[in-house]
């Protein structure tokens, strides 16, 4: 029994990583209808970043809060310089647009932080967490985050003028533009918020999974995994998401003999699909009625 | 999720025309083909083999082509049939002595099977939910050939290596000449098929799916037939192009079939402009010679050099290849109706 909480509870802590960067995967998805699929290299990048500053000698939060405001930039920049223009072109000219993005990040990354294995601080330790042995500090943290994340989100878009000019653009583009809503900067905000919380999953991530430029590959798809669970034009449900597809990865790889590390994440996925043929628009997403 | 229907159709997708007559294709095609036969007469033998290899990614691309362009479905997981198909052709040809020409149909009717299943619970899955089922199969591909269970066949991790046929008859030709023209041969016959294909009731009835799933389905065309057709169908091009790369390349190994390789074919058929059959050879040059060229500009940074170079593409061409041949085919005519 002990196992099994365990394994539970483990599994909502990666999860919580999970939910993150489904979070981030979201925001795009909600701004421009794709799937950006250099999230996880963005990621990459700004943990990067946090990591230099505090070989720079910023004290962690300091360089949290320095990298969440880097990565926003960024995010706004990628937004105006690369995919402003593309906003007409056809999706699968997008999706190259993310691929060569990918490959960009990938390799610049990989030529000035080079591909060696580093360490990076947990701001809230290693020890047991309240005495128990089941659940880290660093896990207890991250799950925390993740739901103050979700909160944080969940007010900014029901309560903030902002939140609402920028789930107006979402919807319904044209209308939102007629009442005054700069449509085009609310989807350069939506990749600032965006790559901000995909820095977050990334500083969350990789005191686990070490920092290299390949750190985020596995993340991202567990990433997209759980957005797409979860359904993709739902937060909540991708927080959702991102739980159910970190408890389910654990429980397989612990139980299903045959599985093992090798095997989970196409399990996983195996899962996914299962759901999705039976739930097209994911667990909280909303149906799309077409007319002709 | 129908915003890929949408834009695929928005860039001028495939003519849907009757079929008069088995189309072979117009003068610029008859200049192509008399190069790609004529070039590797000039040509070392590892530019030969790099060749044979834009012949066989070709071929993949337009099995992508008429899934995608034709039916509007969208897959990232060609990967996997690709390696269906490669595999099949290895185990007949290693472990039954089967001769290699002989797999490829095999490996063709294999993977036209394994597509067509996949199809059926594809049907309810369109745009962005598709691209992550296709995903997945490709992520999985890897992992399942290196199961235990197969190892007898599959060799396991270690892969398999592959004899390569000599020119038959005692045909005065290079291993590596041989199996050039082999694909050439079979690559036109699979080319001639998908024109023929795009043109017949079955292609137009795809096409009108592709541009409005209700309507067509409406007018009586049966939707998930032609959907998982046009999976099947790929799948089996797919598989044949497998079959045939892991023939020229000698060798074939689980991680030679990852995602990379899907999302190389996907990119492939943007570049080459999506809907556009005689693109997939200019995409598939792309796939092979573009990482190449990155990679001789600068080594640290061959992943950026690639990146730039694709959204240079894609900013300057957004239709891919296809754009190129408009433009020209437009000088040409005003050159000649002057």
């Amino acid at each position: 029994m002990d196992l099994l909480t365990n394994q539970i509870l483990a599994g909502i802590a990666t999860g919580a990583i999970y939910a993150c960067m489904a979070l981030a995967v979201v925001m795009i998805y909600q701004a421009i209808d794709h799937l950006n699929f250099a999230q996880g290299e963005m990621a990459m990048f700004s943990t990067f970043i946090a990591w230099q500053l505090m070989q720079w000698g910023l004290p962690y939060w300091w360089a949290f809060i320095a990298t969440l405001a880097l990565s926003f930039a960024g995010g706004v920049i990628i937004e105006r310089l690369l995919f402003k223009p593309l906003a007409n072109a056809p999706v699968l000219t997008n999706v190259a647009g993310f691929i060569a993005l990918f490959a960009i990040i990938n390799s610049v990354a990989g030529l000035t932080w080079d591909f060696t294995i580093k360490q990076f601080p947990s701001p809230f330790g290693s020890s047991p967490f309240l005495g128990s042995q089941l659940i880290s500090t660093h896990q207890a943290g991250m799950i925390g985050v993740t739901l103050v994340l979700l909160l944080l989100l969940y007010l900014f878009f029901q309560f903030t003028r902002v939140g609402l000019a920028m789930r107006a653009a979402a919807t319904l583009p044209e209308s939102a533009r007629l009442v005054g809503i700069n449509t085009s900067w609310m989807v350069a905000l939506g990749w600032g918020m965006a790559a901000a919380i995909g820095s977050i999953a990334g500083m969350l991530i990789a005191p686990v999974v070490f920092l290299e430029p390949n750190m985020m590959g596995g993340v991202l798809i567990y990433g997209f995994a759980a957005a797409v669970l979860g359904g993709l034009s739902s937060p909540f449900g991708a927080v959702v998401g991102g739980f159910l597809v970190g408890v389910f990865e654990n429980l397989a790889g612990t139980y299903i003999p045959e599985v093992g590390n090798e095997l989970k994440l196409p399990i996983a996925l195996a899962l996914i699909i299962t759901v999705l043929v039976i739930k097209p628009n994911g667990l909280f997403g909303r149906a799309i009625v077409k007319r002709v | 999720m129908s915003a890929l229907q949408e834009t695929i159709t928005g860039e001028t997708p495939v003519e849907a025309t009757p079929k008069k007559y088995i189309a072979l294709g117009n003068y610029a095609s008859v200049v192509v083909v008399l190069l790609l036969i004529v070039a590797p007469l000039f040509m070392k033998n590892f530019h030969i083999f790099q060749m044979t290899m834009v012949l066989i990614y070709a071929i993949a691309v337009l099995a992508l082509n008429i899934l995608t362009g034709g039916s509007g479905q969208f897959s990232l997981g060609q990967s996997a049939f690709y390696a269906v198909g490669a595999y099949t052709s290895a185990i007949l040809m290693e472990t039954f002595g089967v001769n290699y020409a002989v797999t490829l149909p095999i490996a063709g009717l294999i993977c036209f099977a394994f597509g067509f299943a996949f199809g059926q619970p594809a049907l309810r899955l369109s745009g962005i939910y598709l691209a992550l089922a296709t995903f997945a199969l490709a992520t999985a591909m890897p992992q399942l050939l290196k199961l235990g269970y197969f190892e007898h066949w599959t060799g396991g991790v270690q892969g398999l290596v592959i004899t390569k046929p000599d020119a038959p008859f005692g045909l005065p030709l290079s291993q590596d000449m041989w199996l050039y023209y082999f694909t050439l041969v079979i690559s036109m016959v699979i080319y001639v098929f998908s024109v023929n294909l795009l043109k017949s009731r079955s292609g137009r009835a795809m096409m009108a799916i592709r541009d409005n799933e209700i309507a067509a389905s409406a007018m009586g065309v049966d939707v998930a037939l032609y959907k998982t057709l046009a999976f099947g169908i790929s799948a089996g091009i797919t598989g044949v192009a497998g079959g045939l790369g892991a023939i020229a390349v000698q060798f074939v190994a689980p991680d030679s079939y990852t995602i990379q390789l899907a999302i190389a074919l996907f990119l492939g058929m943007v570049v080459g402009g999506v809907g556009w059959l005689p693109g997939s050879i200019a995409g598939a040059a792309f796939i092979v010679f573009v990482p190449n060229m990155a990679e001789s500009v600068s080594k640290g940074l061959s992943g950026a050099v690639f990146g730039l170079i694709l959204i240079a593409i894609i900013f300057l061409l957004p239709h891919g290849a296809r754009q190129i041949a408009y433009t020209v085919q437009h000088w040409f005519n005003k050159l000649v109706h002057r």
